[in-house]
This record gives C-alpha cells, sequence and structure tokens, in this order.
C-alpha cells in the first residue's frame, strides 16, 4: 500500500510502540503533524523545543523505553541541542526527529534551514538526512535500534519536507543491517577468570555501581554478586537506585558530595569493581590519587571507557547483565566482616554531621523538605531535579531504595532539565507520583513548561527550594573566591502567583513546622502543584570535595550539638 | 612515531565527516587520511596515518568503533604490509636539464609524465622513505608544485593487521 514519508513515520512509531510524543510544530515538519491525527500517538506540545528533548529523556529515564521528540527545521531543531547533549552525557535512549527543507533546497541558506546533522553529529550516538519517503522505514528501524541498544543514547533524524510528502510503496523493514553495529555481549570466559582471581584476593573490595546497571537492567545481579562476595555497592548519581538505600551494602552516593564514608571505602580499597560506571571527575577528584592502592576491574559495554581515565587491570567489555550472569557462578563467598565494620565506624561520623542531626533552629533547610517527602512518599515517588544544590539533596537525603526513580541531568549538569523531564516520567508512570525538586534558579530556565503540565494534567508535584541563589555556585564562590557573590543573587517570581496565573494550586512554606502539611497537601491534590520552600539561603551542600583535590579530602559540615 | 591504521566503513555519505569528526573531537591528530572504493560497492576503505606521540591505537580503534558506519579497524603499524604513497612533483627544468631529471627519476622507478617548456611533472609511488628521497634530491632544480595522495596500505598474503578490541569487531572467539 502506497503511503507519505509522514505516513510511514508514523507506521514505523507504532510498530515501535511509540504512543506519546513530545514535540513542537512548525513549517518543515507539518506533513508528520498531520499525519499523527490518523494514529494512535498523542503528541505533547512542550512550550519550548528544549522542553520536548528533555521530556522525552525522562520518558526514557523513567520507562526504560525509547522517547521521542519532534521539532521543526532551523531554530526548532537547534533548540533541541541541549537535551540532546543531555541525553548523550547520560546514555539516555532518544530518538529526535526534525523536519528539514526539501532536499533540493538543502545547501542554499532557505527558510530555517540548518545543518542539522553536521551540529548534532558529536552529540548524538548517530544522525541520519532522509531525503527520500523510501528511506524512512529502515532509518527509523535502525533509530530505535541504535539508540536503545549497546550503551544507549539519542539518535537524530532530519526528516526532508519532499520525504514527508512523497507517496511510496510501504513495507516494514523485520531486519536491521548495520555491518558496523555489533554491540559487545559477553566477556571471554578468561578475562572472567583473571577477574575472579582478583576478588578471591581483596580484603577491602567496593562495587562502583553506576548508571550501565540501570541500563543493563542488572540490579538483581549486582545484589546477588554484592551478597555472595559481601563487597559494599558505592554508586554513582546516575546509579541510585542500583542497589537499595536499605540494603547494609549500600554505601550511597560516591563523589564530589558522595558520603564521606563512601569517599574514604573507595580509597582504602585494595579492589574497585567498577560495574557500568565512567570514573567521571566528578566521582574521582584528583586521578593521581585515586584509590591508590586498589587494582580495578572495570565492566563496561563501551570500550571507549576502558583506561579513559583510569587504568584498569581487568577489564571486561560487553553487557553487564550478561557478564555478572557470567561470573557470578564462578565466585566463592566470601566474608568480609572486618572491612565493613570498619566503613560503618566511618558511618557514624557522617551520621553526626548530617543536617538531620542538628539541633533544631527555627530554620528551613532543604534537607528537612526532602527528607519529609521521602517519608511522606515511602521512597515510592519517581523524583526528577534540576542541577545544583537541590540535585545534590535530593541525592544525598531521598533514599533510592528503586531503580529509574531519579530522573536527573549527571554528566551534563543541565540546569533547566527537572520540569520537563518530570513532565516526561509521568507521561512513562501515570500512575505513579512524580515529584520535582527544583532549585528556583533551575526552575525558572524552563518555567514556561508549567503550561504544558497543566494542558496535559499532568500529576506532577513541583518543590522549589528556593534560596534566592544560585546556590551551587554560591558555595563555590563562598569556598573557593572570598565570598564575592558575583551574578549568583537571584530574584525569582512570586512563585505562589505564578502557580496562580497557571491555575495551579500552591503553598508557601517558611518554616520547618509547615513542611509536613505542604506536602501532604500536594499529595491530596489531584494535578500539577507547586510548593515553594523558602530555604536557608546560604547553606553549603556537605561533604563537599573540592574540585581536583583527592577523593577523601573532604571539606565536612561542622558538627552542632 | 606515526600509526597506521585501515579502516573499512559503509559507503555512504557522509562518512568521512563522521571519522574526521571524531578525530577532532578526541584529538587525533591526523597525518594522512586516504580514502576510496574497494572491491565491494558497499564498502569504502580509509588508511590513516597517525602522527601523535604517545597515540594509543587501542584507543583509537575503540573510537572508530562507535561509529555506526565503521565495519572493521586494523592496524597495520609495523606489521608485514605493503605501504603506498604517490606523489605528483612539478620540478623546474629548462630542456637542457631535463636528461639529469629523468635520469634521477629513473634510478627510483619514477616516470616523467609532462613535459612542459620549463618545467616536467614526475610521477612516484613507494614508500614514504623513497619519496621523500627523491624529493630532497630533486629540490636543488626547484620544486614548483608538489601533492601526495597519502599513504594506502595492504596486509601481505592473508595476514590480518592488530584488532584490539575484543567483542567489538566480529573477529572475537567470544562473539557470536
Amino acid at each position: 500500500m502506497k503511503k507519505t514519508g509522514a505516513e510511514i513515520l508514523m507506521e514505523c512509531l507504532v510498530r515501535e510502540g511509540v504512543d506519546t510524543v513530545f514535540g513542537y510544530p512548525g513549517g518543515a515538519i507539518m506533513p508528520v503533524h498531520d499525519a499523527m491525527l490518523k494514529y494512535p500517538v498523542h503528541h505533547v506540545l512542550t512550550r519550548h523545543e528544549q522542553g520536548a528533548a528533555h521530556a522525552a529523556d525522562g520518558y526514557a529515564r523513567a520507562s526504560g523505553k525509547v522517547g521521542v521528540a519532534l521539532a521543526t527545521s532551523g531554530p526548532g531543531a537547534t533548540n533541541l541541542v541541549t537535551g540532546i547533549a543531555t541525553a548523550k552525557m547520560d546514555s539516555s535512549p532518544i530518538v529526535c526527529i526534525t523536519g528539514q527543507v526539501h532536499a533540493h533546497l538543502i545547501g542554499g541558506d532557505a527558510f530555517q534551514e540548518t545543518d542539522v546533522t553536521g551540529i548534532t553529529l558529536p552529540i548524538t550516538k548517530h544522525n541520519y538526512l532522509v531525503t527520500r519517503a523510501d528511506q524512512v522505514a529502515q532509518v527509523v528501524r535502525e533509530a530505535f535500534h541504535i539508540a536503545r541498544s549497546g550503551r544507549p543514547g539519542p539518535v537524530l533524524i532530519d526528516f526532508c519536507k519532499n520525504a514527508q510528502l512523497e507517496e511510496v510503496e510501504f513495507e516494514y523493514p523485520e531486519e536491521v543491517s548495520l555491518p558496523g553495529y555489533r554491540p559487545p555481549q559477553h566477556a571471554p570466559l578468561t578475562d572472567l577468570e583473571q577477574a575472579v582471581r582478583l576478588i578471591e584476593q581483596a580484603e577491602r573490595p567496593v562495587i562502583l555501581a553506576g548508571n550501565g546497571v540501570l541500563m543493563s537492567g542488572a540490579m538483581k545481579e549486582l545484589q546477588m554478586f554484592a551478597v555472595k562476595t559481601q563487597t559494599p555497592v558505592a554508586m554513582t548519581l546516575l546509579g541510585l537506585g542500583a542497589l537499595p538505600a536499605s540494603n547494609p551494602l549500600s554505601l550511597g552516593m560516591m563523589g564530589m558530595h558522595g558520603e564521606a564514608y563512601c569517599n574514604q571505602a573507595i580509597q582504602k580499597a585494595d579492589l574497585l569493581l567498577a560495574f557500568g560506571m565512567r570514573f567521571d571527575d566528578r566521582v574521582t577528584g584528583n586521578l593521581r590519587t585515586y584509590a591508590p592502592r586498589a587494582r580495578k576491574i572495570h565492566v563496561e559495554i563501551d570500550p571507549t571507557e576502558i583506561h579513559k581515565n583510569v587504568h584498569v587491570d581487568v577489564p571486561l567489555i560487553g553487557d553487564l547483565k550478561t557478564i555478572l550472569t557470567d561470573m557470578i557462578p564462578l565466585l566463592d563467598e566470601y566474608d568480609h566482616s572486618s572491612w565493613l565494620d570498619e566503613i560503618a565506624e566511618w558511618k557514624t561520623e557522617t551520621e553526626k554531621r548530617s543536617i538531620m542531626s542538628w539541633p533544631d533552629d527555627g530554620k528551613l533547610y532543604t534537607a528537612h523538605a526532602i527528607r519529609a517527602l521521602w517519608n511522606a512518599t515511602g521512597g515510592d515517588a519517581i523524583l526528577a531535579t534540576g542541577v545544583g544544590q537541590h540535585q545534590m539533596w535530593a541525592a544525598q537525603y531521598y533514599h533510592f531504595e528503586q531503580p529509574y526513580h531519579l530522573i536527573t541531568s549527571g554528566g551534563a549538569g543541565t540546569m533547566g532539565f527537572g520540569l520537563p523531564a518530570a513532565i516526561g516520567a509521568w507521561f512513562a508512570h501515570k500512575d505513579r507520583e512524580v515529584w520535582l525538586i527544583d532549585g528556583d534558579g533551575s526552575f525558572q530556565m524552563t518555567q514556561a513548561e508549567l503550561s504544558t503540565a497543566v494542558q496535559e494534567g499532568a500529576n506532577i508535584k513541583v518543590a522549589i527550594m528556593n534560596n534566592g541563589f544560585l546556590g551551587m555556585v554560591r558555595q563555590w564562590q563562598e569556598f573557593f573566591f572570598d565570598k564575592r557573590y558575583a551574578a549568583t543573587p537571584i530574584t525569582g517570581p512570586d512563585f505562589v502567583k505564578i502557580a496562580d496565573a497557571h491555575g495551579i494550586p500552591a503553598k508557601r512554606v517558611t518554616d520547618p513546622d509547615g513542611v509536613f502539611d505542604a506536602i501532604e497537601f500536594a499529595h491530596q491534590t489531584p494535578g500539577p502543584v507547586i510548593i515553594e520552600f523558602q530555604v536557608e539561603q546560604e547553606e553549603a551542600v556537605y561533604p563537599m570535595v573540592p574540585a581536583g583535590a583527592d577523593l577523601d579530602d573532604m571539606l565536612r559540615r561542622p558538627i552542632r550539638q | 612515531m606515526q600509526h597506521t591504521l585501515i579502516a573499512l566503513v559503509e559507503n555512504k555519505p557522509g562518512v568521512l565527516n563522521r571519522v574526521a569528526s571524531l578525530f577532532r573531537r578526541r584529538n587525533f591528530n591526523i597525518e594522512s587520511l586516504n580514502v576510496g572504493r574497494t572491491e565491494n560497492e558497499d564498502i569504502s576503505r580509509m588508511t590513516i596515518v597517525l602522527d601523535n606521540e604517545g597515540v594509543d591505537a587501542r584507543k583509537v580503534e575503540a573510537n572508530l568503533y562507535k561509529l555506526v558506519n565503521v565495519i572493521d579497524v586494523q592496524d597495520v603499524t609495523n606489521q608485514p604490509a605493503v605501504n603506498r604513497d604517490l606523489a605528483l612533483i612539478k620540478v623546474s627544468a629548462t630542456p637542457e636539464r631535463r636528461s639529469e631529471i629523468a635520469s634521477l627519476a629513473a634510478i627510483f622507478r619514477a616516470k616523467i609524465v609532462d613535459v612542459a617548456p620549463d618545467s616536467v611533472i614526475v610521477e612516484i609511488a613507494g614508500t614514504e622513505d623513497k619519496i621523500e628521497s627523491l624529493v630532497e634530491l630533486l629540490r636543488p632544480s626547484g620544486i614548483l608544485e608538489m601533492v601526495r595522495t597519502g599513504q594506502v596500505a595492504m596486509m601481505r598474503g592473508s595476514m590480518v593487521g592488530v584488532r584490539y578490541t575484543p567483542g567489538t569487531n566480529g573477529h572475537h572467539p567470544s562473539s557470536k
């Protein structure tokens, strides 16, 4: 049967299981929006294309499925760029479809023409320029396959308008043929045996669990491995939820704002087992002094990550779930109780320094709100965040029991990610409560998406931690720039009035006593709700490893009795 | 130290750009890059010569494999391979000096492929060293223009170059 290129795109999206796309219309993508009316695919109109890309990303992270963003040519496409780069850094599977001018006009600087495949080349896993309708089906099939397999990532399809309009015979390609694309699965047995020998010899092992655990769906295998070998598990920001925070072997988050005992354990370890993580500078601190006594095993699907930042003794290249499944039977049970006791001792120090251990001084700290939220939701809500102090406090004080519950921009650190990502996450799990914990700075970057949430009736609860500062930069200025607060004081709008203008119920909380009621109010009120928490202005995130310092050289929060 | 890599890539538009962009992004310095057709019309072949102190060929290979269109990568540095470069060298030559240049060319099995009233074009194919030697000998005569294709390389007999990354190139025993 003959179909237009735009219809073929929709046919293929439906076959890929897509029921929601996030986008914005425009001249060069009109035939696609028009064709969509005939298919069971819901189009979420975001208020900016960046929001569409982040929403698709949030959807992908919460669901494990591929998120789809749609934009027109030129500025529509370039507005996606931040969202694509964000997805690339965090290996999030999204497919972005952009309109492009007629193929014969390409290169002629036509209206709203931009070289989108050129611009997105270094920030996509792969991209395509489709100039003919007969290419569409194959390209869409490949794009989804590439986005979700191997190390996932964003794929962009630049779709010429003539190809959207042309009619061709539609045939769905059952197979994808990509001779150069063969994501590795198993690691060779000899390498596994070498790793097992290092594990046998270890007395102070630590597992470093990253986003790869979630991407590979290896949570169960991770837990089996950790329990069998009695190895404590440190997690990266994106790895939170890989092992339940309540598991006795969990060390919580590592890195710049990681738990002190977690970083100390890494520095004292004699074996690091890096599972699906990439030794980002935010988790290693000074590379020269990083885990100096530890031998290192790196399980990683992307060979370019091997030896990139940290030289490792045994690289195991392949799918994490597959490799752990292969390796677990080769392992004996080990006892590392003295090592675990040592770590437990460091942990008591951390508890003393927690904000939650401070005596009530009548002040409202972000941590209070986050912990109250955790109590109220039983840790069951999906949590999206912006980027900055609130993000780190969310990572520290919301104890993630489950994977895919923290939707946050790690590698790229994209402010403004939170609100659109929360909307995307809600579309992935409409039955769940989705909370956005945002800062006043981050929130204002993509605040326009509140209208999207209202139009879609998205059940997202927005908690704005308003400290009147771009807090993380302010913190650096406090510590490293003699408190010269250059460009960090930020005046926000009256967020309750902003909510009111959108018809969104809202509350403002100014002291610790109001926290519980406000969260309860949000919980009970259907649809979007905004709670503005006016929090302590100059509070810092602790512990903090200054950039480039040794991982256990941390600034700690002072103890208050 | 030079590294020579052979990459087989899908013969599709934009693949050269992807490879070049990758090298720029990862800060690999290209000495020469040659692209051409192969016995298979769907596949192009690149010979990439990297000139970089401490270049890690493993890293280059792994990065190349991240490109969906790259099918196979071999490191042929210091391997039993045939390496060839082709140069066209336009040398200033009055009629009296032509025979001198012609005899020099003959020693190198180079050819005079164009003769003009005051210049000749010498064509030479061979290893880098051989071409460099001829260039040095011709320099006193006055080189007016020179173009080189960059190296192409092919392993001898049934031998293959070094493939580092297991699993990704379809040649590792454990990858089925």
